[in-house]
C-alpha cells in the first residue's frame, strides 16, 4: 500500500449538508467528523434519511459540502476532486449499470475512462467477470441478470481501476439471503487486498459481522463511533431477559430496584435488564425472584446488539426508525 | 486531448446502445419516408399559390423537414437520460474522472449522427420526386441541422438534468418545441403568414435556420440568409453546451 499509515482514508471535520426547498431549509448532514484508517472496512449505520447516502455522496465528490473539510484518500475534496475521482470507487444504491447494456461492454467502458487503453480496459473486465463468477452472464444484456449478479456486477464497476478506497451504499440492500453473504465475502476478499471499504447499511447484523469499525448516523449527526465490540460494551453491559408466571410488571417491579440493574423495560411479555456483569447479576435476580415469591420461567443472558446501542444513544429502535 | 478522447469513449457507449435497439434505426428511416410520402403530395397544389417561392414543391418543403428532424429527433433524448439518472447510470460516470463536458458532448454527437443519417435518408429520397441539390448546398444543409440537433439536444438533456422526470420533463419539452416550431416556417414558408405572425417569427432562432436552409436548396448559397443562420445557430449551440456540460457537472441531489 502507498498510503501511509498515519494518513487517514478517510477525515472530515463538520461535513455539513443543507438542503434548500421552497419552503424550508433541511440540515441532511449537521456537522460530521469521521476518521476512516486505511485498510478497514468502516460501517456507517442509520435509519433511512439519517444522512448515510448524503454524506457518501460528497465524500465520493458527488455533491458539495455546505460547509466542514474533507479529506479523502489523501487529497482535499474541495480542490483536488478529480485526484479524488482516480482513488476512489464508489457503487451507488441503484447500482449504476445500464438494463440495455452488456455486462462486459460496461466494464470494459469503465475502465476506458479511467484511462485505460482497449487491450488492458478488455483485460481488466475478463479478470473481474472471474474474480466477482460472472462468467454466465457477462455476455448478456444486464436486464436478464438475477439480483445477486447485478449487484457483483456494479461491484465490479467499482473497482475496475483498483481503487485504493470503495464506497458501497447499503451494498446489500434488497438481496436475498445467499447473495448477500456473497456480497459479504467479496467485501472481506477486497479488505483482504487492502482496500479500504466504507460502506452504509441500516442492516445491524451487517455491520456488525462485517465492519471493523462503525459510526452511527442519526439526524445528520454521529452518536457513536468505534468497533462494534467497543460500543456495546461502552453501552449496556449485558442483557438479561427473563420471563415470570403471572404478570410481568410485578418482575419488573422487583428487579428495575436492585442496584446492578442499570435499566428495565418489558418487551412481547418479557422482561429486559440491562445489567453491568450478567454472569455476577444472573444468581442475584434468581434470588431476588425466590424471595419475592415469583416463578421464574426462562431466564438468558445476551451480549447486547448494536440495536441496544442505538436504543440508547438515540431513545428508540432502530428497526422502528428504519420501518 | 482527455476532452476529445473522453467524448469519442462517451460516443461509443451510445452509438453502441443505439445501433443494438433495432427499432430506433428503423424508425429513423421511416419517419422521413412517411413525411415524404404522406405529406409532400398536397404541396402539390399549393405551389402555384400566390406568396410560395419558386423552386418547386421539394425544395421548398424538404428543407423544412430537415430542421423539423433536428429539433424533433433531438428534443426526446433527455427520456433516455432519465431512464439511466434511474439507474444509477449519470452517478458512476460522474464519480469517474471523465470530463463532464465530453458527457453531454458524446452523447449528444451519438444523436446528431442519426438525425445527419436520417437526413441523408430524406435527401436522397426526396430525389426522385423532384428535388434538386448540389452537393455542397447538402454539405451546408447537413452542417446546419447538425447544430439545430446538438442546441436542441444539450437543451434537452439539461432539462432532463433538472426536472429528473418524464412527468415534468415531457411537457416543458413539447410545450416548447411546437411554438418554436410553428413559429419558423418549417411546415409552409412564412410567405403566407400576417404580419403579426410574421413580427413574432422574427425572435424566434429557428425561423433563421428555416430561411437559411430553404436559401441553399433554392440555390441561392451565398444569399446572406445562408451564413446568418448559421452563425446564429452555432452560437446558440456553443451556449447550450456550456448550460448542458454544468447540468452534467453539477450535483444532481
Amino acid at each position: 500500500m502507498a498510503v501511509g499509515v498515519a494518513q487517514a482514508a478517510i477525515e472530515t471535520h463538520g461535513l455539513r449538508r443543507v438542503f434548500k426547498t421552497r419552503k424550508q431549509v433541511v440540515e441532511a448532514v449537521a456537522g460530521v467528523d469521521l476518521t476512516v484508517r486505511p485498510g478497514e472496512i468502516f460501517g456507517f449505520l442509520g435509519p433511512n434519511g439519517a444522512g448515510k447516502t448524503t454524506t457518501l455522496r460528497m465524500l465520493a465528490t458527488l455533491l458539495p459540502p455546505s460547509g466542514g473539510t474533507a479529506k479523502v484518500a489523501g487529497c482535499d475534496l474541495r480542490t483536488q476532486p478529480d485526484r479524488v475521482r482516480e482513488l476512489i470507487g464508489y457503487v451507488s444504491q441503484a447500482g449504476g449499470s445500464d438494463y440495455e447494456v452488456v455486462g462486459r461492454f460496461e466494464l470494459v467502458f469503465q475502465g476506458r475512462l479511467y484511462g485505460m487503453s482497449a487491450d488492458a480496459a478488455t483485460r481488466r473486465a475478463a479478470e473481474l467477470i472471474e474474480m466477482l463468477e460472472l462468467e454466465v452472464c457477462a455476455d448478456r444484456t444486464v436486464k436478464t441478470y438475477s439480483g445477486g449478479q447485478k449487484r457483483r456486477l456494479d461491484i465490479g464497476l467499482g473497482l475496475v481501476h483498483n481503487p485504493q478506497l470503495l464506497f458501497l451504499d447499503e451494498p446489500t440492500t434488497g438481496l436475498d439471503p445467499q447473495s448477500r453473504a456473497r456480497v459479504w465475502d467479496e467485501v472481506r476478499r477486497m479488505h483482504d487486498r487492502g482496500t479500504t471499504v466504507f460502506l452504509t447499511t441500516h442492516y445491524l447484523d451487517e455491520a456488525d459481522a462485517l465492519c471493523d469499525r462503525v459510526a452511527i448516523i442519526d439526524y445528520g449527526k454521529i452518536v457513536a463511533e468505534g468497533t462494534p465490540e467497543e460500543l456495546k460494551r461502552a453501552v449496556a453491559g449485558d442483557v438479561v431477559t427473563l420471563s415470570v408466571a403471572g404478570a410481568p410488571q410485578a418482575a419488573l417491579d422487583v428487579l428495575q430496584a436492585q442496584p446492578y440493574v442499570r435499566e428495565a423495560s418489558i418487551e412481547d411479555g418479557t422482561v429486559r435488564l440491562y445489567v453491568d456483569r450478567g454472569e455476577v447479576a444472573m444468581p442475584a435476580i434468581l434470588r431476588q425472584l425466590d424471595a419475592s415469591g415469583l416463578q421464574l420461567l426462562t431466564i438468558g443472558l445476551h451480549r447486547p446488539s448494536l440495536d441496544d446501542v442505538f436504543l440508547r444513544k438515540t431513545g428508540r429502535s432502530l428497526r422502528e426508525a428504519a420501518a | 486531448m482527455k476532452l476529445l478522447r473522453d467524448t469519442w469513449l462517451v460516443f461509443g457507449r451510445y452509438f453502441w446502445i443505439f445501433i443494438h435497439n433495432p427499432a430506433w434505426v428503423v424508425i429513423g428511416v421511416v419517419q422521413p419516408l412517411l413525411y415524404l410520402l404522406l405529406f409532400a403530395p398536397l404541396l402539390k397544389q399549393i405551389q402555384s399559390t400566390p406568396g410560395f417561392p419558386r423552386g418547386g414543391a421539394y425544395n421548398v418543403f424538404v428543407p423544412g423537414l430537415l430542421v423539423q428532424l433536428g429539433l424533433f429527433g433531438a428534443a426526446g433524448v433527455g427520456f433516455s437520460l432519465i431512464a439511466e439518472l434511474r439507474m444509477g447510470v449519470i452517478e458512476r460516470l460522474r464519480v469517474t474522472p471523465v470530463s463532464r463536458v465530453a458527457l453531454l458532448l458524446g452523447r449528444a454527437l451519438r444523436d446528431v449522427f442519426s438525425i445527419l443519417v436520417q437526413s441523408l435518408i430524406l435527401i436522397l429520397l426526396a430525389l426522385p420526386f423532384g428535388l434538386s441539390v448540389n452537393f455542397i448546398g447538402v454539405v451546408v444543409v447537413l452542417l446546419l441541422i447538425a447544430l439545430i440537433g446538438l442546441l436542441t439536444a444539450s437543451v434537452a438533456y439539461a432539462v432532463a438534468l433538472w426536472t429528473r422526470s418524464e412527468n415534468s420533463y415531457a411537457p416543458i419539452i413539447f410545450t416548447a418545441t411546437l411554438p418554436i416550431l410553428l413559429l419558423s416556417g418549417v411546415l409552409l414558408p412564412l410567405t403566407f403568414a400576417p404580419q403579426w405572425l410574421r413580427n413574432i417569427a422574427a425572435a424566434n432562432p429557428l425561423s433563421y435556420a428555416v430561411e437559411a436552409a430553404r436559401a441553399v436548396f433554392l440555390a441561392h448559397l451565398s444569399d446572406p440568409s445562408v451564413v446568418k443562420g448559421v452563425v446564429i445557430m452555432a452560437v446558440l449551440c456553443l451556449i447550450s453546451v456550456v448550460i448542458g456540460a454544468r447540468a452534467f457537472g453539477r450535483a444532481v441531489a
